[in-house]
């Protein structure tokens, strides 16, 4: 928890969502930018170290304590094919929940909330070759900024139901 | 005797249930705030009890709750309204039920009033029927002295004549018209008149269809009342109707009501409980009321008390809590100079004794004996047996061991499954036995027992054992084996428990269900079991399951390896040494063997199995933990350094994620930090090709072993 302020999709302090529009954290990954529907965001948390685990593919970076329960944290540069991520304290882990799972998701911080309004989002363009892309679904564009959507559906759905290859 | 015994029991610990149900929703229906789920509910209630009490007998019992339920319909169906007084009456009806209860439980006589709060029930009933809703409950409270010249008239000798017209599925429900139609004759003089008009043809004739109706003339000194009780359990299945011949107006309606005040009129018809009644707003009789609760107490309290099943989740989850607290607190407490505050050190240690006597006694709450599991067998035997033409008896001991609730439910289906098999495959048919010199039938042994900290339950039958050669070729042709590679003939019989392994030629009903023993084992697994198949041809073949007594918390041995740290289950661990240099034995350019204890024990790299960093990777440096698998085989595991002993609580690790090799669940530690509770089969099969990860077939469903 440290350095970071705690910060919740409850927070009443969070800009009131415009009618029709899905808000995103956007995490910083490097110099890019990604966003994750605030929905599906349980919460914001320091990084703390992990407990690494046999046998997994080396973007699961292991499972940490989320005030008792076991909670596999995933590094998102790694997932993406960009190198592994250096962790500090400064770095954060963004906690997504997806059915009654939930997943940590290490990233370089957190830069923004945006609302993305209907039908503002476009499709995103087929990167050849890029592991990220089949991840992203939809791309705007955010004051000269973009940012990645990411489908956190597909994003995770792997992770749980397969044993290791 | 003794089963029945149990069932009686379990029957009152449910009746306690249901009562709580009924009471709280009559409290709730006086303020007339029930609704309709709600009379359902109380309805189910007294309807449960009036059935499981018709199951045992408890005559009296059963023929009062058939006048509470009757009320109660109407009520429910609105043909009659609700009323405070109606309440009050149902209150009181339900107080008296719970003495009958208890009456029927420690086996004394029931209250005296029930008979009267019955005819209240009934009047209650008729009044409904007949007149205008408001005058029912106005007319319960009749006083003695207030008795109608009707129903003086009542007593004495009179003539009835009773018409008794069956429904056709009478005979269907357990009833039988000829024990009535005795019990009228017990009553005085009776001239009995059957009506055979409605008898089909013979060809069409069903036994089981009653067609037939009686008139019976009754001269009797008896009342109303009693001629009804005779029809008590088939009042529902008929059509009955008692009129007093010699009395003025007769007729079938009058002489219910008729009947309702001779019940009041009785001679010992004047409790407080029934002059109580006129008054509304009290409930009635407080005295009889708490009376019937005491007993009610009494009865329950002595040897159990149900609750609801959450709460003691939620007091285990707290616990577990608590003991990684405790386990906090006193890491800190142990960094402290030894000689400094020694009764905090005092406390810290009571603190741990404390911590570890509550946990114990919580997991006590959860603990059920397997019996509820076991009791289930004798009918499945008996059912697979028929099926299969096979004679078998089933040889139980061991039922009252108990292990955690969540163990003992999830028991059932891998024991279904391995008694069918056991049946299906394992016995021979009864001609095939006589031929090799055995007892036609075949005996299958379920036993259970405590060993260390688990559970064990075995399953043997005496039959054929498995058939080496047979799943050798088996497993060779799917692929499951390598040609050529030298099997034992414990690994042999291991094999089925491969996914997509079928011994059965063909795939039997019985146990070809698309579930096979590779499920078993999986389940079993899951729960941080372990099952082992030992097999002897001709003789038989044994299962042994092994499981966690709890699932909540262990003991276990925390060991170091590089910068991580591992729970060892205490239970598994034998000893903990640092060998010399001379016990080390090696092959190529590591040492793979140890020596323990005068025998050599292959040796396990935690490191390398695990993927450990900056381990010391030297056994000859660090610690060696000798550790032995239910089925005693033993490993040594290659350790940096053995950090203590301490009560883990074991936490999910497929929760959020999924499972992983080796590791049987997780925790966390004093410090908040999450490690791995080793599952020490798992890596000895890991460990079994020397390199990591191998050894271990994918575990993903299959086809399986019928």
């Amino acid at each position: 928890m440290s350095g970071v302020p705690a910060l919740r999709a409850s927070d009443p302090a969070l800009p009131a969502a415009e009618a029709a529009a899905a808000q995103y954290v956007a995490v910083a990954i490097g110099g890019e930018e990604y966003g994750l529907p605030i929905l599906r965001v349980r919460e914001i948390r320091g990084w703390t170290p992990e407990t690494p685990l046999p046998g997994v593919p080396p973007h699961v970076r292991g499972v940490v304590n989320l005030r008792g329960l076991i909670v596999p944290v995933f590094d998102l540069r790694r997932r993406f094919g960009a190198g592994a991520t250096a962790p500090t304290p400064r770095h954060v882990v963004v906690v997504v929940q997806l059915g009654r799972r939930l997943h940590g998701l290490l990233v370089d911080g957190i830069s923004d909330i945006v609302a993305v309004p209907e039908g503002a989002a476009q499709p995103p363009p087929a990167f050849d070759g890029l592991i990220e892309s089949q991840f992203i679904e939809g791309l705007v564009q955010e004051r000269e900024r973009m940012i990645a959507l990411l489908d956190v559906e597909r994003l995770l759905s792997g992770e749980a139901a397969s044993e290791t290859p | 005797m003794d089963e029945l015994e149990r069932f009686k029991q379990t029957f009152f610990e449910e009746c306690a249930e249901l009562m709580a149900v009924a009471e709280a929703g009559l409290l709730r229906l006086a303020p007339g705030e029930a609704e309709a789920g709600e009379l359902d509910a109380i309805f189910r209630a007294v309807h449960s009890i009036k059935g499981g009490g018709g199951a045992f007998g408890f005559a009296e019992l059963v023929a009062f709750a058939h006048e509470f339920e009757a009320v109660l319909d109407r009520l429910r169906s609105g043909r009659l309204p609700p009323s405070r007084a109606l309440a009050d009456a149902l209150l009181h009806a339900l107080d008296i039920l719970a003495r009958l209860l208890a009456a029927a439980q420690h086996g004394g006589a029931g209250p005296p009033e029930a008979a009267i709060v019955a005819a209240d029930l009934r009047t209650l009933l008729e009044g409904a029927a007949a007149t205008a809703p408001a005058s029912a409950p106005a007319a319960a409270p009749v006083a003695p002295a207030a008795a109608t010249p009707a129903a003086q008239a009542a007593e004495g000798p009179g003539t009835y004549r009773i018409v008794f017209q069956p429904h056709i599925e009478l005979l269907q429900r357990g009833n039988e018209p000829l024990y009535m139609l005795r019990a009228l004759k017990t009553l005085g003089f009776a001239h009995v008149t059957c009506h055979a008009d409605a008898l089909p043809p013979l060809p069409e004739l069903e036994a089981e269809h009653l067609h037939l109706a009686w008139t019976v003339e009754l001269t009797t000194a008896a009342g109303l009342d009693e001629i009804r009780d005779i029809f008590e359990f088939v009042v529902d299945d008929c059509r009955l109707e008692i009129v007093r011949l010699d009395a003025p107006d007769a007729g079938s309606e009058f002489a219910e009501t008729e009947f309702a005040e001779t019940a009041f009129a009785e001679p010992p018809a004047a409790p407080p409980a029934v002059a109580a009644k006129p008054q509304p707003p009290a409930r009635p009789a407080p005295a009889a009321e708490d009376g019937a609760r005491a007993s009610a107490g009494a009865a329950a309290g002595g040897q159990t008390i149900r609750v609801d099943l959450d709460r003691i989740d939620r007091l285990v989850n707290l616990v577990g809590e608590m003991v990684i607290t405790q386990a906090m607190v006193a890491e800190q407490g142990a960094a402290l100079p030894p000689d400094a505050a020694p009764q905090l050190r005092a406390g810290l240690e009571e603190l741990a004794r404390h911590t570890r006597a509550l946990q114990e006694s919580v997991m006590a709450i959860r603990a059920q004996a397997v019996r509820s599991v076991f009791s289930r067998m004798p009918r499945l035997v008996r059912e697979v047996a028929a099926e299969t033409g096979k004679e078998v008896q089933l040889v139980m001991s061991g039922e009252s061991t108990e292990v955690d609730k969540t163990v003992v439910e999830t028991l059932v289906d891998p024991l279904t499954h391995m008694i069918r098999n056991s049946i299906d495959h394992g016995l021979e048919p009864p001609d095939e036995r006589e031929a090799l010199g055995k007892p036609r039938v075949g005996t299958v042994h379920l036993s259970a027992q405590h060993r260390s900290g688990r559970i064990l339950i075995e399953l043997a039958d005496d039959g054929r054992g498995i058939d080496r050669p047979r799943v050798l070729r088996k497993a060779r042709e799917r692929g499951l084996v390598p040609e050529g590679a030298a099997l034992s003939d414990e690994e042999v019989d291991n094999l089925i428990f491969l996914p997509g392994f079928s011994t059965a030629d063909t795939v039997s009903a019985i146990s070809g269900r698309g579930v096979g023993m590779d499920v078993v084992r999986r389940n079993v697994q899951g729960l941080g079991g372990r099952i082992v198949v030992a097999s002897t041809p001709g003789e038989g073949t044994r299962f042994v399951l092994s499981l966690p007594l709890t699932l909540a918390v262990m003991d276990g041995m925390v060991v170091r390896v590089g910068d991580q740290r591992f729970v060892l289950p205490i239970t598994h661990v034998v000893e903990s040494l640092r060998p010399r240099p001379g016990d080390l034995r090696g092959l190529v350019n590591q040492c793979d063997m140890v020596m323990a204890r005068g025998e050599y024990v292959r040796l396990v790299y935690l490191d390398q199995l695990l993927g450990v960093r900056d381990a010391a990777g030297d056994p000859g440096r660090g610690l060696v933990v000798l550790v032995e698998t239910d089925e005693g085989d033993r490993l040594a595991l290659a350790v940096d350094e053995v950090l203590g002993q301490s009560q883990v609580v074991i936490k999910s690790l497929e929760a959020n994620f999924r499972r992983i090799d080796g590791v049987s669940a997780a925790t966390i530690l004093g410090d908040g930090r999450v490690a791995l509770i080793l599952d020490i089969a798992g890596i000895h099969e890991m460990g079994r090709g020397g390199a990591r990860g191998t050894g271990r077939r994918p575990a993903g469903a299959a086809e399986a072993r019928p």
